[in-house]
């Protein structure tokens, strides 16, 4: 299998159509290119890490690679597997984490939990077992597991949505901004969290994010995606050199000309985030 | 004879399939109280209709009130047991769309069939109990006889058109996905659409002639009369078999229909990208 990139893109394009309000004729509609020909290549038990603005195609790519959207053009295998032609055996080897914990929120984390697993067949003598060590590695508290999810902090609940993604032991992790909103401590665990993935667990890591020092920590390579473009993907150090910065930050700005600071593209794009 | 990947792929399915079934039975617990108020609300709304015969005869109408009553019982029984087919299988897409959870079943390695039939199965299962447990309620408050009525025969209709209605029910699910605000609320207008042809409180030879052509086609047409033939005149299974065939036509016809078309509406929203919670 490794001989296999784990994840192969090749011109990758995907359109949204959007309507323009304002006009007596009740909004036009046009196309909005999400992502424009994206081309990488993932190596098994790489981390990749891309940096982008909120619109600028990251959610999106996450969602092709985990076929909750259908292409309009190019091509994307995960360990060989055409993602678009063969989505079920995809499937079985993804994982995805994103920035909302999403969970039935009157629901517990053991229900939750455990009928997720269900789907990946996962049957309830697996489950009794598996899902209070996969808590107890992700650190969340024993005596918390049948409380409602909406009682718990959005760390809390961001260490079952870690919890729920290891629980199917995914090859390919698929992680949408997993610390956005989490409170200092809570990011460190789960950037902790992301590193042991990788340690014990050899997964191949995509991590989409809008903060420069959790891809520079976390990922091998990072790349800069602007308006559905990959500008770049290689490494901190040849991303500040390519871009003749001292910080990944003043590269990211020199790179786009924008800064995270300024109005988000989805606004202007209309691209989803 | 089934090869060992095919077995492995088959029991994943059945553990997915469960695993809907959990999941919606988690769901039930999680929100007892409301459930609770919702059937006692059935309840009264049930009772305001079955009042009706009495009432006709309390303004000096001359009807035989007992066989009226039941008429309009099992009209607003099934009335509620297909409003609650559509409302797990269609509110539970809306539901999960609106937690963002959806997004994490669609990504999930098992077929839409089994997702959409074991959200089915739950319905049927929990409607039937629920159904049972209304038309006693209802059937105590009221000092109506039943006779002869055979109720293990109108229990084998009711299970046999549930099949057809889970079918439909996937067709009306698959609104969610294509119009997030409005979606559940037409599936509800289906719902209705249904049930006045199909003779909910009153024999189909009153409609108009182009509503009785569809009340030929209406899977609830054969379940009222089914019933109704069971409960007031006591017909057996063997007896109601030209209620039940067209049940099973329908309902041959109705699931694949229904599959094609989610998958149909699953793919539109994968291409549009109307999955997500706030798109």
């Amino acid at each position: 299998m490794s001989a296999v990139p784990a994840v192969q893109v090749h011109n990758l394009r995907k359109e949204f159509i959007r309507r323009d309000g304002g006009s007596r004729k009740r909004g036009r509609r046009r196309r909005v290119a999400a992502l424009q020909g994206l081309s990488f290549t993932m190596q098994q038990g790489e981390c990749l890490a891309i940096l982008g603005q909120n619109g600028s195609g990251k959610s999106t790519l996450v969602r092709l690679l985990s076929t909750l959207l259908i292409n309009d053009g190019g091509s994307a295998h995960v360990f060989g597997i055409d993602v678009f032609d063969k989505p079920r055996s995809v499937q079985r080897l993804v994982n995805r984490v994103s920035v909302e914990a999403s969970f039935f929120k009157r629901m517990s984390p053991m229900e939750n939990l455990s009928y997720s697993a269900r789907f990946y067949g996962m049957g309830p003598r697996e489950t009794r077992s598996r899902i209070p060590e996969i808590l107890a590695l992700v650190g969340f508290p024993p005596e918390r597991g049948h409380e409602p999810m909406e009682d718990l902090s959005r760390g809390m609940q961001q260490k079952i949505a870690l919890a729920r993604a290891l629980l199917t032991a995914p090859v390919l992790l698929l992680l949408d901004e997993p610390t956005t909103g989490l409170d200092p401590r809570s990011k460190l665990e789960v950037q902790d969290f992301i590193r042991q993935m990788r340690e014990h667990h050899d997964s191949t890591i995509l991590l989409c994010t809008h903060d420069m020092a959790e891809a520079e920590a976390l990922a091998d390579r990072i790349g800069i995606l602007h308006q559905g473009e990959l500008l770049c993907l290689e490494s901190a150090e040849e991303i500040r050199q390519r871009y003749h910065a001292e910080t990944l930050e003043q590269a990211f700005l020199n790179a786009t000309g924008r800064s995270f600071e300024d109005e988000d593209e989805e606004s202007r794009r209309g691209v989803p985030a | 004879m089934i090869r060992p990947e095919q077995g492995g792929a088959l029991r994943r399915e059945l553990i997915g399939f469960a695993g809907i079934v959990e999941r919606n039975m988690y769901l039930i617990r999680r929100f007892a109280w409301w459930e609770l108020a919702w059937f006692l609300y059935t309840v009264a709304n049930t009772l305001t209709i079955v009042f009706i015969a009495k009432g006709i005869e309390a303004g000096g109408g001359h009807l035989d009130v007992n066989r009226t009553t039941i008429v309009l019982l099992i009209g607003a029984v099934i009335w509620s047991y297909l409003g609650l087919i559509f409302e797990i299988v269609t509110e539970t897409v809306a539901w999960e769309r609106w937690e963002g959870t959806i997004e994490y079943t669609f990504m999930a390695p098992i077929s839409r069939a089994s997702h959409l039939l074991g959200m089915g199965a739950f319905a049927v299962i929990y409607g039937v109990l629920r159904t049972a447990l209304l038309f006693a309620v209802v059937a105590a408050s009221l000092s109506v006889s039943f006779g002869n009525a055979d109720f293990a025969a109108a229990g084998v209709v009711l299970l046999i058109s549930s099949v057809s209605f889970i079918g439909i029910g996937m067709m009306t699910a698959v609104l969610p996905l294509i119009s997030p605000e409005k979606g559940t609320q037409l599936g509800f207008i289906a719902q209705g659409l249904l049930l006045v042809v199909s003779g909910v409180y009153y024999p189909v030879t009153v409609l108009p002639d182009w509503m009785q052509w569809l009340s030929v086609i209406s899977p609830a047409t054969y379940t009222l009369e089914g019933c109704r033939n069971a409960i007031l005149d006591g017909a057996s299974v063997s007896q109601m078999w030209p209620d039940i065939w067209p049940l099973l036509v329908i309902g041959g016809i109705a699931v694949p229909l229904g599959l094609a078309v989610f998958r149909r509406g699953e793919r539109y929203a994968k291409q549009h990208g109307r999955l997500k919670r706030s798109g």
